[in-house]
C-alpha cells in the first residue's frame, strides 16, 4: 500500500544518496526525489498508516488528512525549487543536507503521534544547521551553534510536553492538544520557538543570514512553517495566540527598516508574516484557519523567491548589504524582475499570492470584532510593503548606482526563480486552485471591487510615504551596523552575568583560602609547639603522674555517675 | 559607472521625478475612487472617506520615524559589536 511508505523518507534517502554520488547522477537524484514525493502525495488516501511498534507503543508514521497533505505538497514543491536553485552548488554537504532537511520536515508533518513528531523535529534541526555551517566561517559556525542549541531546546520541550501529556491523558496522538491539557504549555513553547514567537524569535534573524546563498532559501521554507503547522493542528482557537501573532506582525518591521543586511531584513519580515499565520490559528474560525494555512503555503513560495533573489545577488555581487549595493538592475535584470514579483506577492498586491491568502486572516479578525488586532494587522500590512516590498528591491537593484557590474544569476537559479514567480502569480490570479486544497470549505471571495480598491489605496499611499521620505532625505540611510535584539540577552547579558558570578565565586574562594590558610598555619604552629621535642605533649611523663591522672578521671566518673 | 556605458532611462533625475509625480497621480485617483465605489466594512469607521490611504501613509511615516529616531538610537552598535 502506497501510504505505508512514510512520504518524507523518499527525500531523506535521496539526500543520503546525494552524499555518496557526484555530477549528473546527483542532479538527477535531487530533482527526481521531490517529484516522486509529489506523486505519492497526489495518490494518498486519508487515514492512519505505517504503524510501527517501538518503545512499547504503536507509532503512526503516516497521519493523512487535508492539513498534512497541504503542508506535504508545499514542502515538496519547496524541495523541488531548492533542488533546481542549488544545482550549481558543488558542496556535497549542502546537496545532501537540503533534501534530508526537507524530508524530515515532511516526516514531521505526517507524524500521527508526538514521539514520531519529536524524532523528525530533531532531525530537521540537525540537518538544517549544516546549511548554516556550510558558509564555513567562524561567524557562521558560532551562529550555527547558537541556532542548534535553541532548536534542540525546542525539541526537549516537545519531548517533555509529550511525556507529560501521555502521563496525564494516556494518549500520544498528535491532534488537538490545547493550552489546558497536561504538557500543553510545554509543547506550545516548543512550537513557539520554531514559529519565532516574540523573544523566542531571534535565532531566525541570527542564523539565517549566515547560511549560504542556497542554504538560506531552504531554511526559510521549512522550520518556521513546521511550527505553524504544529500550532494549527494542536492549538487552533487558543486566544493567547491572537495577541502573540499580532505582536509578531508589528515589532519586527521596525527592525527591518534599520537593518542593513538585506537577508536579515527578510528574516525580520519572516517573523512578521508568521505573525499573520499565528493570529489566524489563534482566531480559530474556519475562515481564519484556512487563511493561516493558505498564507503559510503562499509565504513559503514568495519568501523563497525573495531569498533566492538575494542569494543570487550574494553569489554575483559578493554582498547583500544595502549600504554597498544599488543599481544592480543593469547587471541582473531577470533577478530584479523576479525579486519584484516576490515583493509584490508579500505585499499582497492584487493578482499576487499574498492578496488572496493574508486577506482571509484580516477578514476573520474583522468578522470576529477584533478591531485592535485588525488595526495592528493593517499597520503591519503597510509596513511589510514598506520594508520587504520596497526596501529590498530598491536598495539592491535601484537606489544610487554602487558601480558593481556583475553577471546575471546562473541559469538554474533563474529557472528556479521563474517557476517560483509563476506559482506566486498563479495563486494570486487563480486562488481557486489553492482554496480547493484548504482544510475547510471556502466561501471567501478575494476579488471584490472594495477589497481591490482598499488594498491598492493602502499600498500606493505606503509607497508615496516612502518616496516622500526618500526625496526629503528623512529616510534613514543604510548604515553598516549591528542592531541589538533579544539575542543580546544570551550573547552579552548572560555571559556578563556568568562572568560576574564567576568573579564573585573567585573572590569568595580566594577569601576562603586565605582564612583557611591562616587557620591551618595557626594549627600547624600549635601542633609544633605542643609536639616538638620539648613540647608539653611530647615529654616523658612519670608513672606517678599517670596514676594521678587516672585517679582524677575515675573520681570524675564516680561523681558524674551519682550526680 | 564605466564612462563608456550608455545612460539608462532611470539614470536621468527628471525621469525619476516623472515617476514620482505619476505615483502621486495614481494615488490621488485611488483616493478619489472612494467617492465612486462604496466599500462595505465590518467596522463603520473603516468606511470613512480615504481611510486606507491615510492609514497607509501615516503608518509608514510613523514606522520610519520611530525606527530612525527611537529604535536606532537604542539598539544600533558598530558592525563588529559581537566580534570584539
Amino acid at each position: 500500500m502506497i501510504a505505508d511508505w512514510p512520504v518524507g523518507l523518499t527525500l531523506i534517502v535521496g539526500g543520503l544518496l546525494a552524499a555518496a554520488v557526484r555530477g549528473r547522477l546527483r542532479d538527477v537524484i535531487s530533482l527526481a526525489t521531490p517529484l516522486l514525493t509529489l506523486a505519492q502525495l497526489a495518490l494518498l488516501d486519508h487515514g492512519d498508516f505505517a504503524r510501527v511498534d517501538a518503545l512499547g507503543r504503536t507509532l503512526v508514521l503516516m497521519h493523512v488528512d487535508r492539513l498534512s497533505v497541504l503542508f506535504g505538497i508545499v514542502f515538496a514543491i519547496a524541495a523541488l525549487l531548492n533542488a533546481i536553485y542549488a544545482l550549481h552548488v558543488h558542496d556535497g554537504v549542502q546537496r545532501a543536507a537540503t533534501p534530508i532537511y526537507a524530508g524530515s520536515a515532511i516526516g514531521a508533518v505526517f507524524a500521527g503521534d508526538l514521539l514520531t513528531l519529536f524524532a523528525f523535529w530533531e532531525l530537521t534541526a540537525v540537518a538544517s544547521v549544516l546549511l548554516v555551517w556550510a558558509s564555513r566561517s567562524e561567524r557562521s559556525f558560532r551562529a550555527g551553534m547558537r541556532y542548534l542549541a535553541i532548536q534542540l531546546v525546542s525539541g526537549l520541550l516537545l519531548l517533555a510536553g509529550a511525556l507529560a501529556h501521555e502521563a496525564g491523558t494516556g494518549s500520544l496522538a498528535f491532534g488537538y492538544i490545547g493550552l489546558a491539557a497536561p504538557g500543553g504549555a510545554l509543547m506550545l513553547a516548543a512550537f513557539g520557538i520554531k514559529a519565532s514567537f516574540p523573544l523566542l524569535h531571534n535565532w531566525l534573524q541570527d542564523a539565517y543570514p549566515e547560511a549560504t546563498d542556497a542554504g538560506t532559501v531552504a531554511l526559510s521554507a521549512f522550520t518556521t512553517k513546521l511550527g505553524i503547522y504544529a500550532l494549527a493542528r494542536a492549538y487552533p482557537g487558543t486566544e493567547l495566540l491572537i495577541w502573540i501573532g499580532a505582536t509578531m506582525t508589528a515589532f519586527p518591521i521596525f527592525y527591518a527598516v534599520i537593518e542593513n543586511d538585506l537577508r536579515r531584513v527578510l528574516a525580520y519580515s519572516m517573523t512578521n508574516q508568521l505573525g499573520f499565520m499565528v493570529t489566524g490559528v489563534g482566531l480559530g474560525s474556519e475562515l481564519a484557519l484556512n487563511g493561516a494555512v493558505a498564507h503559510a503555503f503562499a509565504d513559503i513560495l514568495f519568501k523563497s523567491l525573495l531569498f533566492m533573489s538575494m542569494g543570487a545577488v550574494l553569489l554575483r555581487a559578493g554582498t547583500v548589504k544595502g549600504s554597498e549595493l544599488g543599481g544592480l538592475y543593469k547587471s541582473m535584470p531577470w533577478t530584479t524582475g523576479f525579486c519584484i514579483v516576490g515583493a509584490a506577492s508579500i505585499s499582497a498586491f492584487p493578482l499576487f499570492s499574498g492578496f488572496v491568502t493574508k486577506s482571509m486572516i484580516m477578514a476573520a479578525a474583522a468578522g470576529g470584532g477584533h478591531w485592535a488586532v485588525w488595526l495592528v494587522l493593517l499597520f503591519a500590512s503597510a509596513g511589510v510593503f514598506h520594508h520587504a516590498g520596497i526596501k529590498i528591491p530598491y536598495f539592491a537593484f535601484f537606489a544610487h548606482d554602487s558601480g558593481i557590474r556583475c553577471r546575471e544569476a546562473p541559469l538554474n537559479m533563474l529557472i528556479a526563480m521563474g517557476c517560483t514567480a509563476a506559482l506566486c502569480i498563479g495563486i494570486g490570479s487563480f486562488p481557486g486552485l489553492l482554496y480547493a486544497l484548504l482544510p475547510h470549505p471556502v466561501d471567501y471571495v478575494p476579488y471584490t471591487s472594495a477589497h481591490v480598491l482598499s488594498q491598492l489605496q493602502l499600498l500606493v499611499f505606503s509607497a508615496l510615504a516612502f518616496s516622500v521620505l526618500m526625496r526629503t532625505g528623512i529616510y534613514p540611510p543604510e548604515l553598516r551596523s549591528t542592531n541589538l535584539d533579544s539575542d543580546w540577552l544570551y550573547r552579552r547579558l548572560l555571559p556578563m552575568l556568568l562572568r560576574g558570578v564567576g568573579s564573585v565565586y573567585a573572590m569568595a574562594r580566594a577569601a576562603l583560602e586565605r582564612a583557611l590558610g591562616s587557620a591551618l598555619r595557626r594549627l600547624d604552629s600549635l601542633a609544633v609547639r605542643h609536639h616538638h621535642a620539648d613540647g608539653i605533649l611530647a615529654r616523658t611523663w612519670t608513672t606517678g603522674g599517670m596514676v594521678l591522672m587516672v585517679a582524677i578521671f575515675l573520681a570524675a566518673y564516680l561523681v558524674l555517675y551519682y550526680a | 559607472m564605466a564612462p563608456t556605458e550608455k545612460k539608462r532611462w532611470l539614470d536621468r533625475s527628471e525621469n525619476v521625478t516623472r515617476l514620482y509625480r505619476g505615483l502621486w497621480l495614481i494615488g490621488l485617483l485611488l483616493f478619489a475612487a472612494d467617492a465612486v465605489i462604496h466599500r462595505h466594512e465590518d467596522f463603520s469607521w473603516a468606511e470613512w472617506f480615504g481611510f486606507y490611504a491615510l492609514y497607509g501613509f501615516v503608518a509608514c511615516v510613523a514606522l520610519v520615524l520611530a525606527a530612525k529616531e527611537l529604535l536606532r538610537r537604542l539598539v544600533m552598535r558598530p558592525e563588529d559589536y559581537y566580534d570584539r
